[in-house]
C-alpha cells in the first residue's frame, strides 16, 4: 500500500541557509503522525514542499503516491491543509472563505460544514478582518476538516485556540483517523501530540533525528523510579542506573529500560515498601533532544 | 491620574512614527503648490495670455473641478493661485488630516497596540488627544509653509497677505476633516472604514461645492471647501468665512472626545453588519475571488476617470482660444493637420490611458500581496493551479483596463459633445481611449512577467507608467528622440483623434503583452511561492 507521505533525503536551501538538510519522513495510510521540532527546525519548510508550494532542491517527495511538485493540483483534491498562521481576505466573511476554499478543492459538503461550524462555535457571518487569530484558525480548520480527503496536513493548527476548542480539534482528528484518513500534525502542544499520534518524527536543524511510536521511543530512554525500601540500598554500582539520590530509605534514580529488571530486583531484595515508576513524557524526550543540541553547539 | 496623563509621551511617539510621513505630506503639498504658482508667469507671460487662460477656464466643467472664478476680469497670477489651486490643495490637506488622525486612533486600537499603551499609566482621552495635537500641528505647519513658500516667490499680485490667507484656508479645511476623522474613528471598529467614511464626507463636501458653484446659488456655503474659497485670496482677502471652519472643527473635535468617553476600547459606536454566512455562486473560483478583493477599488477608479474625462470635455471647445494665447503650450502639440480640439483630446486621452494602467497593474500586483500575506498558500494547496490563479488576475486586470479606458473616453466624449453640441465626440473619444488597451496590456504583461520570474522586483512594473507620465508632459518639450520615446508602450499608439488610426502597432503591442503574460505564467510554475 502506498504511503501517505514519503520523503527521502529532502534538501531545501534558501540562499546560504539549509532549511531542510536531508530529511526523511514517512506517514502510513490512516496514521496520525506527529511532526515535532523547535522553531526554525524545518517543519514548515518540509510541509510547504509536501504541498508543492516550494520546490525541493534534491530528494524525493511523494504524497499519496504522487510527486508533490509535478502532480500538485491533482494531489490537492485528495488532501487538505491548515497553516499555523491563517491569513484571510479581510472583506470576505468567514463562511464565504470556507465555501471558497472548499469549492476550489472540489465541492462543499454542506451538512458536514455546518456541523463543523457548530462544533467550533464559529460565527460564519462575520467579516474575516474582525476575527481573532483563533477564529481565523477555525475558518481554516472547518474548510479542511469538511473535505472528504485522504490526507490532512496540519501545521500547528491549534495555535490561538482555547483549550475547549483544542478538545474539539482533538476529537475531530481522532474521528479522521478512525475514518482512515492520514494526518500529518505539526504541533508544539506536546500533550496533544502524545494523546493523538500513532507515530512521531522529531526534526532538528533540518534533519529528522528520531521517528517511531512513542512507546518505541520510550524504550530507548530511561524510566524514572521513586522507591521506598525496608533497608537502604545502594543502586549506584548497577549498570544503566543514573542520577541516584538517596534520602534515608527513599531512593530516586533513572534507569535505562533494558536494565530495569535488575534494578527492580535489587529494590525487591531490599524489601520494597512503595514504588512509583514513570516512563519519560514526550516533553522529556523532546527536551533531551534540545539539550543535546544545545550541548553540541 | 487625569484623563490626559501621558499626552506628551504619546505626541512624541506619534511624531517619531510619522517623522518621514508627515514631512513628506507637508513638503510635497508646499512644493507642488509653490512650483505650480511659480510656473504661471512663464506659462502666461503677459496680460493677453492671462486673458486667454481666463477664457479657457471660464466654463462649468472647470468651475466644478477647481472652484468659482472671482475677481473683476483681470486674471492676475494671485487669482490664478487662489482659483486653480486652493480647492485641490485643500482636498489633499484634508486627506493628510484624515489619514493622520485615523492612523493614530482607530488603526492603533484595531491592531491592539492601543491596548498596550492604555494598560500603561496613560489617561483615557490621551491617545485621541495626542492624535489631534499631531493633526492640528501638521495643519499649522502646512499653513505656515504655504504662506512662506507662496509669499516668498515674489510674484506680482501673489501678496504676503493673500499667501497667509491661502495657507490658513487650506489649514482650516484640514482641521475640519481632522475633526470629521476623529468622529468617524469613534464610530467604526476598523481603520479602513473610518478613513472611508471621512473620505465620503470629503467627497460630499467637494460635490456640494461643485454643484453650488455651477448651478445652485448659495449651496457652496454648506461645504468647508466652499468656505475656504469664499476667502478669495489675492483679491478680496476676506478671512471671515474661515471662522465657520474653525468653529465646526472645534465642535467636531469636542464631539469626538465625548463619543470616545461613551465606548469601550476597541469597540465602535456602530457595530459591524454581519455578512452572508455562505458564499454566493459568484465566489467559486479564482476570478470571483479576484473580483471580490478588487471591485471596490475598480469601481472607484472607473468613476474617478469618468469624471476626470467629463471635466476636461468642456475645455476642448475653448482650447483653440487657449492655444492662441498661451504660446508655450504649442510646444506640447505635435505638428500635424488636425483641429486644436482634436489635438487636445488626443493629449488628454494619452494621459487618461496612462492613468488607466494604474488600476490594471494594481490588480496584477495583488498576486504578490496574496503571497506575502500568507493567503496564497492555503489557496494553492487546494486543487487550484498556479496558472489558473494568476491568469484569473491577469484577465481581470485587462478587463479593468478596458472598462476604465472606456469610462475615461466616454466621460471626455460626453463632456465635449455637451459643450460643443457635437454628439460624434462620444464615439470618437471612446474609440481613441480604447485604442490604448494594448499599451495597458503591455504594462499588465510586464507585471505578470516580473511576478513569474522575479517576484521581489515586481514593483519595477510601475516604470512604464512613470515614464509614460513623464513623456506625456515633457516628451515634446524636451525634444526627446523617438528612440527614447519608444521605450514607453504608450507612445506607440496613434494619438487619435489628432492622427489617423493605425492597427499595426496595436497588433504587435498585443502580441508583446500576450507573450509577456505567457512567459510570466511559465516562470510562476517553476518558482517557489513567496514566504508569508
Amino acid at each position: 500500500m502506498t504511503r501517505a507521505v514519503e520523503v527521502r533525503d529532502l534538501v531545501k536551501t534558501f540562499g546560504r541557509t539549509r532549511a531542510v538538510d536531508g530529511a526523511d519522513l514517512d506517514v502510513a495510510p490512516g496514521e496520525i503522525h506527529g511532526f515535532l521540532g523547535p522553531n526554525g527546525a524545518g517543519k514548515s519548510t518540509t510541509i510547504r514542499v509536501l504541498l508543492g508550494l516550494l520546490r525541493a532542491d534534491s530528494g524525493t517527495v511523494r504524497v499519496l503516491g504522487a510527486d508533490a511538485w509535478h502532480d500538485a493540483v491533482a494531489l490537492h483534491r485528495r488532501l487538505a491543509y491548515v497553516p499555523g498562521d491563517v491569513s484571510l481576505w479581510p472583506n470576505l466573511t468567514g463562511g464565504e472563505a470556507i465555501d471558497l476554499l472548499s469549492r476550489l478543492r472540489g465541492g462543499v459538503d454542506r451538512t458536514r460544514r455546518d456541523e463543523l461550524v457548530e462544533r467550533f462555535a464559529l460565527d460564519p457571518s462575520k467579516k474575516c478582518r474582525t476575527y481573532s487569530k483563533g477564529n481565523r484558525q477555525k475558518v481554516a480548520l472547518v474548510a479542511a476538516l469538511a473535505a472528504d480527503v485522504e490526507l490532512l496536513v496540519l501545521d500547528e493548527p491549534t495555535s490561538g485556540l482555547d483549550p475547549l476548542m483544542e478538545a474539539v480539534f482533538a476529537e475531530l482528528v481522532t474521528e479522521a483517523g478512525a475514518a482512515g484518513r492520514a494526518v500529518l500534525l505539526s504541533s508544539h502542544t506536546l500533550a496533544q501530540v502524545e494523546k493523538l499520534c500513532d507515530r512521531i518524527s522529531i526534526i532538528r536543524d533540518g534533519v529528522v533525528v528520531e521517528s517511531g511510536t512513542l512507546a518505541a521511543m520510550r524504550h530507548l530512554t530511561r524510566t524514572s523510579l521513586d522507591a521506598v525500601t525496608a533497608s537502604p540500598v545502594d543502586l549506584t554500582p548497577l549498570p544503566g542506573v543514573h542520577d541516584v539520590t538517596v534520602d534515608g530509605e527513599r531512593v530516586r534514580c533513572s534507569v535505562d529500560t533494558e536494565h530495569l529488571d535488575a534494578v527492580v530486583g535489587a529494590l525487591h531484595a531490599a524489601g520494597l515498601r512503595s514504588l512509583v515508576a514513570q516512563p519519560p513524557t514526550l516533553e522529556e524526550l523532546f527536551l533531551r533532544h534540545y539539550a543535546t543540541a544545545e550541548a553540541r553547539s | 491620574m487625569s484623563t490626559t496623563t501621558g499626552l506628551g509621551e504619546l505626541v512624541r511617539l506619534a511624531l517619531r512614527r510619522d517623522r518621514v510621513r508627515l514631512p513628506g505630506w507637508i513638503g510635497s503639498i508646499v512644493a507642488a503648490t509653490a512650483g505650480t504658482a511659480a510656473s504661471f508667469p512663464t506659462t502666461y507671460p503677459d496680460a493677453q495670455a492671462r486673458l486667454g487662460a481666463l477664457m479657457t477656464i471660464d466654463n462649468p466643467g472647470t468651475t466644478a473641478l477647481v472652484g468659482p472664478l472671482y475677481g473683476e476680469g483681470d486674471y492676475t497670477y494671485g487669482i490664478m493661485v487662489g482659483h486653480q489651486l486652493l480647492g485641490m490643495v485643500a482636498v489633499v490637506a484634508a486627506l493628510m488630516s484624515i489619514f493622520t488622525v485615523v492612523r493614530h486612533t482607530r488603526a492603533e486600537e484595531e491592531s491592539g497596540r492601543a491596548e498596550l499603551v492604555r494598560a500603561a499609566p496613560v489617561g483615557r482621552t490621551a491617545p485621541a488627544l495626542a492624535a489631534l495635537v499631531v493633526a492640528v500641528g501638521a495643519n499649522l505647519v502646512l499653513a505656515a509653509g504655504l504662506t512662506l513658500a507662496l509669499g516668498g516667490l515674489g510674484i506680482e499680485t501673489v501678496t504676503w497677505r493673500g499667501s497667509a490667507l491661502f495657507g490658513a484656508a487650506v489649514g482650516a479645511v484640514g482641521l475640519v476633516l481632522a475633526g470629521v476623522a476623529s468622529v468617524t474613528a469613534q464610530l467604526t471598529e476598523h481603520a479602513r472604514a473610518a478613513s472611508s467614511m471621512a473620505g465620503l464626507v470629503l467627497a460630499a463636501a467637494f460635490v456640494v461645492r461643485a454643484t453650488g458653484d455651477v448651478s445652485v446659488e448659495g449651496l457652496s456655503w454648506a461645504s468647508p471647501i466652499g468656505w475656504a474659497q469664499a476667502t478669495e485670496p489675492f483679491y478680496a482677502d476676506d478671512g471671515a468665512p474661515l471662522a465657520l471652519a474653525l468653529g465646526l472643527a472645534v465642535v467636531l473635535l469636542a464631539g469626538a472626545v465625548v463619543l470616545g468617553r461613551r465606548r469601550d476600547l476597541g469597540s465602535g459606536l456602530l457595530t459591524a453588519r454581519p455578512g452572508p454566512a455562505r458564499a454566493g455562486s459568484a465566489l467559486s473560483g479564482p476570478f470571483g475571488l479576484a473580483w471580490r478583493t478588487s471591485r471596490g477599488s475598480l469601481v472607484g477608479w472607473t468613476l474617478g476617470v469618468f469624471f476626470f474625462g467629463l471635466f476636461y470635455g468642456p475645455i476642448l471647445s475653448e482650447s483653440s482660444t487657449f492655444l492662441d494665447n498661451v504660446p508655450v503650450l504649442e510646444e506640447f502639440v505635435p505638428d500635424v493637420e488636425a483641429s486644436v480640439a482634436e489635438l487636445f483630446a488626443a493629449m488628454i486621452i494619452g494621459v487618461v490611458a496612462i492613468i488607466c494602467a494604474i488600476p490594471a497593474l494594481q490588480t496584477v500586483l495583488r498576486l504578490r500581496t496574496e503571497e506575502t500575506s500568507g493567503r496564497a498558500g492555503p489557496l494553492l494547496a487546494t486543487a487550484l493551479s498556479r496558472t489558473r490563479w494568476a491568469l484569473a488576475n491577469h484577465v481581470l486586470a485587462l478587463l479593468a483596463g478596458a472598462v476604465v479606458l472606456t469610462a475615461g473616453g466616454l466621460g471626455l466624449g460626453l463632456g465635449a459633445a455637451w459643450s460643443m453640441d457635437e454628439p460624434s465626440w462620444v464615439g470618437t473619444a471612446t474609440g481613441a481611449a480604447l485604442a490604448y488597451l494594448p499599451a495597458v496590456a503591455v504594462v499588465v504583461g510586464l507585471g505578470a512577467l516580473l511576478h513569474g520570474w522575479v517576484p521581489r522586483a515586481v514593483g519595477a512594473a510601475w516604470l512604464p507608467v512613470v515614464v509614460g507620465f513623464f513623456f506625456s508632459y515633457f516628451g515634446e518639450l524636451l525634444d526627446l528622440p523617438q528612440a527614447v520615446l519608444d521605450v514607453s508602450p504608450f507612445t506607440h499608439v496613434s494619438q487619435q483623434p489628432a492622427v489617423a488610426f493605425e492597427a499595426a502597432p496595436l497588433a504587435w503591442l498585443s502580441l508583446v503583452a500576450l507573450l509577456a503574460i505567457g512567459l510570466g505564467l511559465v516562470g510562476l510554475r517553476r518558482r517557489d511561492l513567496l514566504d508569508a
